[in-house]
């Protein structure tokens, strides 16, 4: 909104520096406080991380594809998996959650924007920041390179305690640095949003939607955001403990002067296991709603599948040290937790059970979100299987540190995870962009990344049984691994095949422009009410709700459970003007400062690398660049 | 459409049975599946009951996925179907069914963990395990009178007999210094315990036959943890016994001008300030490299990782960042390089020491 300003009164009120208004054009995604424009860019932003971090697995397959592979040797290699895993968690699963929370939280509760638009925007640039800011390691000292989990005391101690393999401690506390300061911010990241999400579905929910008739993807972004906010202070304060042994040498985790390593594997995994679930709800959200669209039934069971989330947000947080069942914490500690972690299967078997439900008696479309989601509930399945035989402590001490390990969690993270992210991006994607991808190429994708996945990560349940560890850069012939590890990095060019249909299909979808109308799927909830894409202001007239599924309702009239469909005109809400400058909707204003505090961060982190003077100097300018941009998003006015 | 999840489960059935049929094959030296010893058939016994539940839930869950994924098709149908919203007896019963398949997994468990937690049995070997970035170091405790024999990466015991391994890691009960966290695992004898800085550990391993069995260390351990490798070497008890004495004896005196010359060169490289050559006068009883008393009975090398040759050993000795790069060990011991005329001595005195 630009308004035409008295001269005179211009002069009196100049501001220091003028709020941006342009919600358009390129300049207006750095100061962007709107919600769908932001999870636009933390969806790119992940998906680029995404790339990267396959472009890290198809490295370490390479290497693995044959006994004493000479591609990558031990240095480099380390690092490699260190920030395959890093990638992966931290700037491509949680921020690809994050852009579907982001784009689609207002939408599906009615409402115009988050509680706190501008704090919204900072947790994307700082989120960016932190990654720049891991990654820029390359260009320095390396990689960190102690495994994303960097257990005590090699966390301090280094691989290479003499410097004979160029490996030495100064070398080794800088990776730390990286990998210390890069998480603290990322951290920040997700607590940020965690909050803002929070009080969003708290208190901004349209008229008429209480909890219970919050899609099941609200509730599980609900959950998340509670998980987010308890788990990542305890890897928050880990993180300050290593840096400062690392770099002072405070004996935290030093067993020669009253620390203990195993601490840090606590604290690690007290974050850790929550933050599995914090990978895997969103996904679970999004199938919750993909399956009841395309079975074109209600969510079997929507109660259970609410209680089932709560549940197993609160269990996670008693299963940790089923991480730990090596380590030696004694035969009472684990039984307690083997007894934990088989029981968290439960609430998770319930939902399996309730997504089948959906599809029994359904009439099952099998576009691609819909073969995302199924894939979703048959690899999971899988993943939660070997889940529950870890839990056998004592055959989990076969099973622990082994590639029956890494078959597990990429299942539930890749298979699960993973296909419910991209079976959500079929789904939304013609709501965000407002043309539909092309669903034969949605196809190919699909099957081509399944039956890689397969390959991929099937065979690695037969290495870890029979011997191969994790973590190793090599291994010997006559182990009798070679065969699934070939199998093994096959299935994983095959993976990297179907994301290259998938950008294929991006670019050609984008090409032809089939419009996709506000509900090309003929869905249930609110967001499908508003046109593809959705104006700023989300809708002309917020939606009264009167029931779950609140879409649904009002295009099918019920009749004794049997759905009769509305003539047409119902399922339109807003009035024939269009646009919200009839309707005087104003929409929070865009701001600089977001960025501003975020760029002061990774500066300030550089900081601590250095000792005397170039510390001080890198902290005070980061500081001041933050603290500048507090006062300033603070201290600044409405545009007008 | 159709065929399509058939296909996908026939592969995933198939993947199971290769599974199942590369166990036992006595090409895999690091085979869980494949116990040689009471302590991994216990824990295997838990994995016999375990994993055919999980092939029972698998079918069943899978079976019905594809079930509904044909029966329900969209076949045009105007009107939606029934809008079900749920059925609470279903809910419950699936959520008390797997519960109680829960318990019946746990109890054997729970059990378990109990029996593999008691005290060592009153004939057990007691060996001291020590892990270092990037060997194992043992030591005997109770095999005789005398110093405990210390040795590296080659575990030899005795069969039908009980190891019982101490994972010592705390700083004030050993003079070896301690460093990361390691994990000793031989799966074919037993399931892994981890080598814990500032904490003693215990586990028990037991062999039925002679035989080696290959383990390595299963804990990140920074850049040569893939070559931190091990192996229990199981004789018959009498053959034990005639180990143990061929390792009480010292170090073998050299028996030609070339091996006199390695010998010297032992010295003068500073080897002594890191290995052990036991009954040698220069030996300071270093503990920070393996001991070499006995180092020409070894199979391999650098942790298991290479076979003992001459070529090998010349490699290693003037460059052992080039064979496993985090070894700890300086090229030439000083970094004094040395003719090839003396590495090959050297090398003679190493491959003499049996």
């Amino acid at each position: 909104m630009t308004a035409i300003a008295d001269p005179t009164k211009a002069v009196a009120r100049r501001p220091f520096f003028a709020r941006p208004t342009a919600t358009t054009g390129p300049w207006s995604w750095f100061t962007t406080v709107d919600h769908k424009k932001i999870g636009i860019l933390y969806g790119v932003t992940a998906f680029t991380f995404f790339i990267v971090g396959g472009l890290e697995a198809l490295l370490i397959r390479s290497q693995l594809v044959r006994p004493n592979g000479t591609i990558l040797d031990e240095n480099l290699y380390n690092q490699i998996f260190t920030m395959h895993g890093l990638t992966m968690i931290f700037f491509a699963v949680m921020p690809l959650s994050a852009a579907f929370f982001n784009y689609l939280l207002p939408l599906m509760i009615g409402a115009r924007d988050v509680a706190f638009p501008r704090l919204n925007a900072f947790s994307y640039w700082v989120f960016l920041a932190a990654g720049l800011f891991l990654y820029s390691s390359i260009l320095f000292e390396g990689m960190p390179d102690g495994g994303w989990f960097n257990y005590a005391p090699l966390n301090i101690i280094g691989p290479d305690p003499l410097s004979l393999a160029g490996a030495g401690p100064q070398i080794h506390q800088a990776r730390m640095l990286y990998y210390s300061m890069g998480l603290q911010i990322a951290g920040i990241a997700s607590l940020a949003s965690a909050v803002n999400f929070i009080v969003t579905i708290l208190n901004m929910r349209a008229p008429g939607m209480t909890l219970m008739r919050m899609p099941v993807f609200v509730w599980m972004t609900f959950v998340t955001s509670f998980l987010l906010l308890f788990a990542m202070p305890v890897i928050g304060i880990a993180l300050w403990q290593l840096m400062l042994s690392v770099r002072w040498e405070v004996p935290f985790f030093d067993a020669t002067n009253g620390g203990d390593p195993v601490l840090w594997q606590h604290m690690f995994w007290l974050f850790g296991h929550p933050e599995v679930y914090i990978l895997i709800l969103p996904a679970f959200g999004i199938v919750s709603e993909i399956l009841p669209t395309f079975a074109r039934k209600p969510i079997f069971g929507y109660a259970a599948m609410v209680f089932s989330g709560i549940a197993i947000g609160f269990m996670g947080w008693g299963v940790w040290a089923h991480h730990m069942f090596t380590v030696g914490l004694g035969p009472v500690a684990n039984t307690a937790f083997a007894l934990t972690t088989m029981f968290i299967a439960v609430p998770t078997g319930v939902k399996i059970f309730n997504w089948i439900g959906t599809l029994w008696g359904g009439q099952l479309r099998f576009k691609t979100p819909m073969l995302f989601g199924i894939g979703l509930v048959a690899m999971f399945t899988i993943g939660g299987l070997s889940g529950v035989t870890h839990a056998v402590v004592p055959h989990d001490t076969q099973q622990q540190d082994t590639y029956y390990v890494v078959a597990h969690f990429h299942y539930v993270l890749f298979g699960g995870a993973i296909m419910g992210l991209f079976g959500g991006v079929y789904y939304w994607w013609p709501k965000i962009f407002g043309w539909m991808l092309d669903d034969r190429l949605g196809k190919v994708h699909f099957w081509t990344m399944l039956v890689g996945f397969n390959l991929t990560f099937g065979p690695m349940h037969i290495l870890g049984l029979n011997g191969m560890p994790r973590r190793i850069y090599r291994y010997d012939a006559g182990m009798g691994w070679d065969l699934w590890n070939l199998v093994s990095t096959v299935g994983a060019f095959l993976i990297a095949a179907s994301i290259l249909v998938f950008m294929r299909n991006v670019a050609s979808s984008r090409r032809q422009k089939v419009p996709a109308g506000n509900d090309p799927w003929d869905a249930r909830t609110v967001e499908w009410m508003t046109s593809s894409p959705p104006p700023p202001h989300n809708f002309d007239e917020v939606p009264v709700i009167t029931s779950r599924d609140e879409l649904w309702h009002r295009k099918y009239a019920g009749d004794d459970g049997e759905k009769v469909p509305v003539p047409a005109g119902a399922s339109q809400d807003h009035g024939e003007h269009g646009g919200h400058e009839g309707h005087g909707i104003h929409m929070p204003d865009p701001s600089y400062f977001p960025l501003i505090v975020a760029a002061g961060m990774p500066i300030a982190a550089y900081g601590t690398f250095y000792e005397g003077p170039g510390m001080v100097i890198l902290l005070a300018i980061g500081g001041a660049i933050t603290l500048f941009g507090i006062f300033g998003w603070v201290l600044e006015p409405t545009a007008e | 459409m159709r065929g399509r999840p058939r296909w996908g489960i026939a592969w995933l059935a198939l993947l199971l049975v290769a599974g199942c049929a590369s166990a036992g094959d006595g090409a895999l030296p690091q085979n869980a599946l494949d116990p040689a010893g009471p302590v991994a058939r216990i824990q295997d016994r838990l994995w016999d009951l375990v994993f055919p539940v999980a092939v029972v839930v698998f079918i069943l869950v899978q079976g019905l996925i594809i079930v509904a994924v044909v029966k329900f098709r969209d076949r045009g149908e105007d009107r939606p179907p029934r809008q079900i919203a749920g059925n609470t007896r279903l809910e419950v019963m699936w959520t008390i069914i797997p519960a109680l398949i829960l318990v019946g997994i746990a109890v054997p468990t729970i059990a378990t963990i109990f029996q593999l937690a008691g005290p060592p049995a009153d004939d057990a070997l007691t060996v001291r395990v020590i892990g270092k970035q990037y060997w194992w170091q043992f030591e005997y405790l109770n095999a005789g009178p005398g110093e405990p024999i210390r040795t590296a990466s080659e575990l030899h015991i005795p069969i039908d007999r009980e190891v019982f391994i101490e994972l010592e890691g705390r700083p004030g009960e050993t003079e070896d210094v301690v460093d990361v966290i390691h994990s000793f695992w031989v799966p074919r004898l037993a399931g892994k315990q981890d080598y814990v800085p500032g904490h003693i550990r215990t586990m028990r391993i037991q062999a039925d036959e002679p035989g080696t069995y290959q383990g390595q260390c299963a804990e990140f351990c920074g850049l040569s943890h893939a070559d931190m490798r091990f192996a229990v070497i199981a004789h018959e008890p009498a053959d034990f016994d005639a180990w143990l004495a061929t390792q009480r004896a010292p170090a073998g005196e050299p028996t030609s001008g070339l091996l006199r010359q390695g010998e010297q060169l032992f010295s003068q490289q500073q080897c002594f300030t890191c290995h052990t050559l036991d009954g040698h006068p220069d030996n300071a009883n270093a503990r920070t490299g393996p001991a070499l008393t006995h180092f020409a009975e070894r199979q391999k090398f650098a942790g298991y990782t290479y076979d003992r040759t001459d070529e090998n050993l010349r490699q290693w000795v003037s460059n052992p960042q080039s064979l496993k790069l985090g070894a700890q060990m300086p090229p030439y011991g000083t970094g004094v390089a040395l003719s090839d005329q003396e590495l090959d001595a050297l090398v003679a005195y190493l491959q003499s020491l049996d």
